[in-house]
């Protein structure tokens, strides 16, 4: 089901099918187009296949935007191990519930994705990873998985092509981390989702310490109109070294949040204004994240003039990231943003890495008692430096993660770090909210110590 | 142990999916589902999981204490899961989160008197578009006011 009305402004290719009668169920699937690019690329040369991926330009649409035809082409064809497809479906960057609607609306896409990258590098098997909390999407995998295997669209010999694909559905159980390739890969082999050091990287050692193809469910999902159309037809959607469309949660301020389907390069300010209806209550915006809570965050000013695709971002320093925009407003409190998302951070670091386990936490103690009121002067410049010391220094990107929007918001919004020194109450606190009731510290929460402002630098607390 | 003839069939299930000698593969998801059907990730059940994928039951202890919804005490019937993070809390989940927890009159991971009710302030579960959101055990509920979440927590009460 959907659960927000499309937009006219929309290019629904990912989506296309969203909205018909059962359009999860291999009828609706078939009637509609479907499987045929599975058919086109059992009749292609795999480098023909990974040709015409590299021609679309499309990128990895879970975050880090590698380009996909290059990814598929490490994995070496002549191994004699076997191969998997792994897709990602552990969707849980703060901000996106993207691949939640794809497979929801659309599973057989997915599973037809899966199918064509397992012709383009000699896989037989693969495994969608989907994150524990999205229960009901197993089911809705599940039920296409046999539905595929029963119209002969998976198993031996499929379509009488020669080609033979099993496919299986693995839940997760609750952790952020393994969303990082290689910590997703320890999860399916049943262990802690620790991240590997790499290289080797998953195209030569991934599951099972064999070659594997791995990527985000939207990535996959984009492959079948790659091949149906013409790789050069997906590029042109978008601009030039970024193809397609990218599947944009609105979240936050904004009048009507949703999961829209915009061309690449799609402006920023009109996708608030036209696509998301604006920022209610009259107000204005104050910030912006592009794509998940990890990426640098923007100012207003930075926004105008922005285009969502890789490199307009890159230009201003932050990331399209998983698409999952985070709009806020001007009563939005720049300092209990980046506490909240530094207390998401150091809840899922899975403690691997010293510089994340421990600047997580810091920062997070910091922050919390900085928004309590308890802040000094020489927190400010501590918080950013502590940031900056994670930056690059651990072997997965949830250090970067956490650290990342903190530089950002220490940096664009330092006076509302100023306005919460002295122990002065948050300038936003009483903002009015929706529904009207005074604020108070929520339980639960890391309460602010009982220290006064003197003894509470972060620098002794440190040292201390 | 035994467990029902559902979740030994998807046992089986899940001990093929993986290449042979990788069966330690389906343990997470095994824990999952035979959580979902005993309560909770008790001694008893390391051990017979411990066995199915020949592990030791410290090795599936090491597991489970890495993943947030696996959990080693029982819950409640009604698991309230409520996300305070970013896009939620620009939709006031917070807020949303102290109403529950004054209306129940228990805290994060606590349960009610009477078993049925617990709570949990949780992170990010991937309904950001429709903040704030709230999940009843697997169950997703989007744009959840104050009011909505007093009428959902009054038909748990009442709920079998």
């Amino acid at each position: 089901m959907l659960y927000n009305e499309p937009s006219p402004l929309e290019t629904k290719v990912l989506s296309r099918r969203f909205g018909l009668p059962d359009s999860a169920s291999l009828a609706t699937y078939l009637a509609t187009e479907g499987y045929q690019a599975f058919l086109k690329a059992a009749g292609m040369k795999p480098e023909r296949i990974i040709e015409e991926v590299k021609v679309s330009n499309l990128r990895g649409r879970g975050g880090a935007g590698f380009p996909t035809g290059m990814k598929w082409s490490f994995v070496p064809r002549n191994s004699p191990k076997p191969k998997y497809i792994v897709v990602n479906g552990d969707e849980s960057e703060p901000g996106t519930c993207k691949d939640r609607v794809l497979i929801e609306n659309d599973p057989h896409q997915l599973i037809e994705g899966v199918l064509i990258a397992g012709l383009a590098v000699d896989a037989h098997a693969g495994y969608i990873y989907i994150r524990g909390e999205y229960r009901y999407l197993i089911e809705i995998v599940e039920k296409a998985i046999t539905e595929a295997y029963a119209g002969g669209w998976l198993g031996k010999n499929i379509q009488g092509t020669g080609f033979d694909f099993d496919l299986y559905a693995h839940t997760g159980a609750g952790a952020y981390e393994c969303g990082e390739e290689s910590a997703l890969l320890e999860s399916l082999e049943g262990k802690r989702g620790i991240p590997r050091i790499r290289p080797p990287f998953p195209a030569v050692a991934g599951a099972f310490q064999c070659p594997t193809v791995l990527n985000n469910v939207e990535t996959f999902c984009a492959v079948p109109a790659i091949i149906r159309d013409g790789g050069a037809a997906f590029a042109a959607l978008g601009i030039p070294r970024a193809g397609g469309t990218k599947m944009t949660c609105l979240t936050g301020n904004v009048n009507k949040p949703g999961v829209y389907e915009l061309r690449l390069g799609f402006p920023v300010m009109r996708m608030i204004e036209e696509v998301g209806g604006g920022i209610p209550r009259g107000r204005k915006l104050k910030a912006l994240i592009p794509g998940g809570s990890s990426c640098p965050a923007l100012t207003a000013a930075e926004c105008e003039g922005a285009t969502m695709d890789y490199d307009s971002m890159a230009a201003r320093k932050t990331m399209l990231g998983s698409g999952g925009v985070i709009i806020m407003d001007d009563q939005t409190c720049m300092v209990k943003a980046a506490m909240r998302i530094m207390r998401f951070y150091a809840h899922e670091s899975c403690g691997w890495c010293i510089p994340c386990r421990e600047g997580t936490t810091w920062l997070r103690k910091i922050l919390v008692r900085f928004h309590e009121g308890g802040g000094t002067r020489d927190d400010i410049d501590l918080i950013g430096d502590i940031a900056k010391n994670m930056l690059g220094r651990t072997f997965c990107p949830l250090g970067d993660a956490a650290a990342m929007p903190t530089i950002s918001i220490v940096e664009k919004f330092r006076q509302e770090f100023e306005d919460h020194l002295d122990g002065k109450p948050c300038p936003f606190e009483h903002a009015d909210h929706k529904w009207d009731k005074p604020p108070s510290l929520s339980p639960g929460w890391d309460k602010p110590s009982g220290l006064s402002p003197d003894d509470s630098s972060g620098a002794r607390i440190l040292n201390g | 142990m035994t467990f029902s003839p559902q979740l030994e069939s998807r046992f089986e299930t899940l001990l093929k999916s993986y290449p042979p000698g990788r069966e330690r593969s389906a343990l997470v998801p095994m824990l999952l589902y035979a959580q979902d059907e005993v309560g909770s990730i008790t001694d008893e059940l390391i051990e017979e999981i411990a066995g199915r994928v020949g592990l030791t039951p410290s090795q599936v202890n090491e597991v489970v204490s890495y993943y947030s919804m696996l959990r080693r005490k029982p819950l409640g019937k009604y698991h309230v899961q409520i996300c305070t993070n970013i896009s939620c809390l620009l939709n006031d989940g917070d807020k949303l989160w102290e109403h529950a927890c004054e209306k129940l009159g228990i805290g994060n991971k606590e349960v009610t008197a009477d078993g049925r009710i617990s709570l949990e302030e949780v992170e990010c579960m991937g309904a950001c578009s429709w903040a704030p959101a709230v999940q009843v055990n697997y169950d997703f509920q989007h744009f959840v006011t104050p009011e909505k979440l007093d009428e959902l927590l009054e038909s748990l009460r009442k709920k079998a």
